[in-house]
């Protein structure tokens, strides 16, 4: 059913109702519904208003300035972007197998990005929604509120957020945009003294993790239907998995699974991303679609993200989250959780991992070592993949003999989500807005479809001169004097 | 008999002394005293072209680096007046070039940087002109992003003076100046330039790069990540 809001038979006679701007999400997005005069919805989409560029400015520069470059794709968790570049230019440099001390730096500034974007995600953007109720006073749904009602809850997400920052800060020279990755490796390696200062905290940071598990847990028990249901569609999903099958986040093969959770591929070797993703533009969105080539525009799409990840390894290999991921399965049944609020639950089990993780880093030797870099034989193209908080996240670029780069290809963690969002919000306007009054509480339920997924809507615009674009040229009253619009093949048309 | 006292000047009050012949600049890095400058370089005959370094000598605005220091002269150096003044010339180098500190390899090593800081420099001000100014890597060791130049000319009385080659030259006229590599295809890689000379390691900015090694030093460890540029009279520039 949903599938078929995309677009209204008649827009014209419809009205027209926009969430604008969505909040508390990271970048500029907007929703617009088109309702009948009797409140039933007939279109519904989740527009990405913003606009990047990176894939067309990034050509021409040295290559050794892309990892630091493309970071300010965003604010949130740059690190993803700086590793994922940084792991595709190792091929330029020959980099096949980093040091040791290079690779658990880079792993211990990762796992500091996935506890820090998650805390943030949780505890400052949703558990206002989780915690007050979808519809409720909206002068009280946010942090400050939290802060207020649930101190305790509200301090520990700060705190982790914040450990998670200062393990960034150490690995990478600054909070946020560093630039401990280069490639070939890394410019630093711990301090002793660094490292001490961060395991003072660390076993608080695990503890605190695994309560926030239990608290989303809990609220998914609590209400059942309200949890299982909301905006909930089957997918097909996707992420990396480590070379055992394990969940890992930095490193690993693609594997994806149909919705009743069959394995469609497994063992992809990134580097044929191609062969296996397809990118399909729309005329009312910057953000392309992306799909399994195998499965065709109408069946390819599909979810990354933690939902995805905790279902689609064979385990977690570390031992409170995996715990935690067992009970998920457990809770799941003999089907895959589809359900958007199931992102929250399984976020957290992986804040929690990046917790373990981090601690077991912060105890191996090679974490203060100095053997910083390596090389080999140099290379012209490279492909660089990570699980960034928000999924899958692809970086391909590729070099000249002079050392600039000629090409560049982005595919962020929110575009792969792109139609699943899109589905989602459809589904819970079918939900809880046909047919009634839209109110804001009404509204906000779309909104915390849409939050769910994290979406990091600045990161997924960035494309330059292929995207669809419409200008419209307006009167002092509003009246529309004149508009072009340019398809996503690049042809442009009068009005 | 006692000695006769060195002629002085004072700089902000403070006594300078100098010797013969040395220029106001000159005299107060001698004495540890900074004077804010981006084209003065004490290995090399003064350009005067950045203007900087000016300051009021006896009520009257001079370059430093070009005027010779006179006993008793009254120099003010760190006023208002001045200041402000540097920080409109800073603001006027940023929007004339392609300056994005964020994602240059230079940022931390950058004396336009440091400077910036040191000035308070919080903003552009100005419209940015955003000149189209290409790379030029052809150079197998080094790249010339000429979206920083300042026109210091550094590069050129260093490849001129101490390396006696000439691969670098200022073009044009006012706004139209810009750098030039002296080859009939303009490109580095058919000058003789070599990373052993003295022009590979005076830029002040992120102009003339060694390649691939970009990022190599952490942050925390970079120049002015140490001490502000005022703490050293004359900077030393890791990786230029």
């Amino acid at each position: 059913m949903s599938a078929n809001l995309e677009t209204a038979a008649n827009p014209e006679t419809l009205r027209r109702v926009a969430i604008d701007p969505v909040s508390r999400v990271e970048g500029h997005g907007k929703v617009t519904i088109l309702l009948d005069d009797k409140n039933k919805v007939h279109q519904v989409r989740l527009h990405i208003v913003e606009f990047r560029g990176f894939e067309k400015f990034i050509q021409g520069r040295p290559y050794w300035e892309v990892p630091v470059m493309v970071q300010r794709l965003c604010g949130i968790c740059p690190v993803s972007h700086h590793l994922a570049a940084s792991k595709a230019l190792d091929a330029i440099v020959g980099a096949k197998h980093l040091t040791p001390t290079a690779e658990k730096n880079r792993r211990l500034m990762h796992y500091g990005q996935i506890l820090q974007s998650h805390a943030l995600h949780f505890f400052h953007l949703c558990s206002p929604d989780l915690l007050f109720g979808f519809d409720s006073d909206v002068s009280q749904r946010n942090i400050v509120g939290v802060a207020a009602k649930y101190p305790e809850t509200a301090k520990r997400g700060i705190l982790l957020r914040k450990f998670g920052q200062e393990v960034i800060r150490h690995t990478a020279g600054k909070r946020v945009h560093g630039t401990g990755s280069v490639p070939g490796g890394v410019n630093k390696s711990l301090s002793i003294a660094e490292r001490d200062e961060l395991l003072k905290d660390i076993y608080q940071m695990v503890a605190w993790s695994r309560d926030a598990v239990h608290m989303v847990k809990e609220l998914h028990h609590q209400n059942p239907e309200l949890y299982n249901s909301f905006g909930a569609f089957r997918a097909n999903f996707m992420s990396m998995v480590g070379f055992d099958g394990g969940m890992d986040l930095y490193h690993g093969r693609l594997r994806g699974r149909d919705e009743n959770g069959n394995v469609l591929f497994d063992g992809v070797d990134y580097q044929n991303y191609t062969q296996l993703i397809e990118e399909e533009v729309k005329n009312w969105s910057y953000m392309k679609f992306p799909y399994l080539k195998s499965l065709g525009r109408e069946k390819g799409w599909y979810r990354v993200g933690p939902l995805s990840r905790v279902q689609n390894c064979d385990f977690i290999p570390t031992p409170l989250a995996e715990i935690e991921r067992r009970e998920f399965v457990a809770y799941s049944g003999v089907m895959p959780m589809h359900a958007p609020l199931g992102y929250h639950w399984a976020r957290m089990i992986e804040m929690l991992h990046a917790a373990e993780m981090i601690k077991d880093l912060l105890h191996d030797d090679d974490i203060t070592g100095s053997e910083l870099m390596t090389s080999g034989e140099r290379g012209f193209e490279g492909v660089g993949v990570i699980e960034a908080p928000r999924g899958t996240l692809i970086h391909h670029y590729r070099v000249d003999e002079n050392d600039l780069v000629s090409m560049c290809n982005l595919i962020v963690s929110t575009t792969h989500n792109n139609q699943a969002m899109n589905e989602a919000v459809r589904r819970v306007a079918v939900q809880y807005l046909h047919g009634h009054e839209v109110t804001e509480g009404l509204l906000n339920h779309i909104e915390v479809a849409v939050r769910a997924f994290d979406p990091c809507l600045s990161c997924a615009t960035h494309a330059l001169g292929k995207m669809p674009l419409e200008v419209e040229v307006l009167d002092q009253t509003g009246q529309r004097l004149s508009a072009l619009s340019r398809g996503g093949d690049g042809t442009i048309c009068d009005g | 008999m006692s000695k006769a006292n060195p002629p002085s000047f004072t700089l902000d009050g403070k006594t300078i002394p100098f010797g013969e012949g040395q220029t106001i600049i000159q005299a107060a890095m001698d004495a540890g005293v900074y004077i804010p400058h981006l084209c003065f370089n004490p290995e090399f005959k003064p350009h005067g072209s950045c203007k900087l370094c000016t300051v009021k000598a006896d009520g009257r605005q001079t370059a430093s680096c070009t005027q010779q220091a006179k006993d008793g002269m009254v120099v003010e150096s760190d006023i208002k007046e001045i200041n402000d003044e540097r920080r409109a010339l800073l603001q006027m180098l940023f929007v004339e070039g392609n300056h994005f500190c964020p994602s240059c390899e230079k940022s931390g090593n950058c004396q336009l940087q440091a400077t910036a800081y040191e000035l308070d420099m919080m903003s552009p001000h100005f419209d940015h002109f955003f000149p189209d100014r290409p790379l030029d890597a052809s150079h197998p060791d080094y790249l010339l992003d000429f979206n920083r130049c300042i026109l210091c000319s550094l590069c050129v009385r260093a490849s001129r003076d101490v390396d006696g080659k000439n691969v670098f030259a200022l073009s044009g006229r006012g706004i139209k100046s810009h750098l030039i590599v002296n080859a009939k295809s303009g490109h580095l890689a058919d000058t003789d330039f070599s990373g052993d000379d003295k022009a590979a390691h005076v830029c002040p900015v992120g102009v003339i790069l060694k390649k691939r090694v970009g990022f190599a030093t952490p942050i925390g460890q970079r120049s002015f990540d140490e001490q502000p540029i005022s703490a050293t009279p004359h900077p030393v520039v890791k990786g230029a």
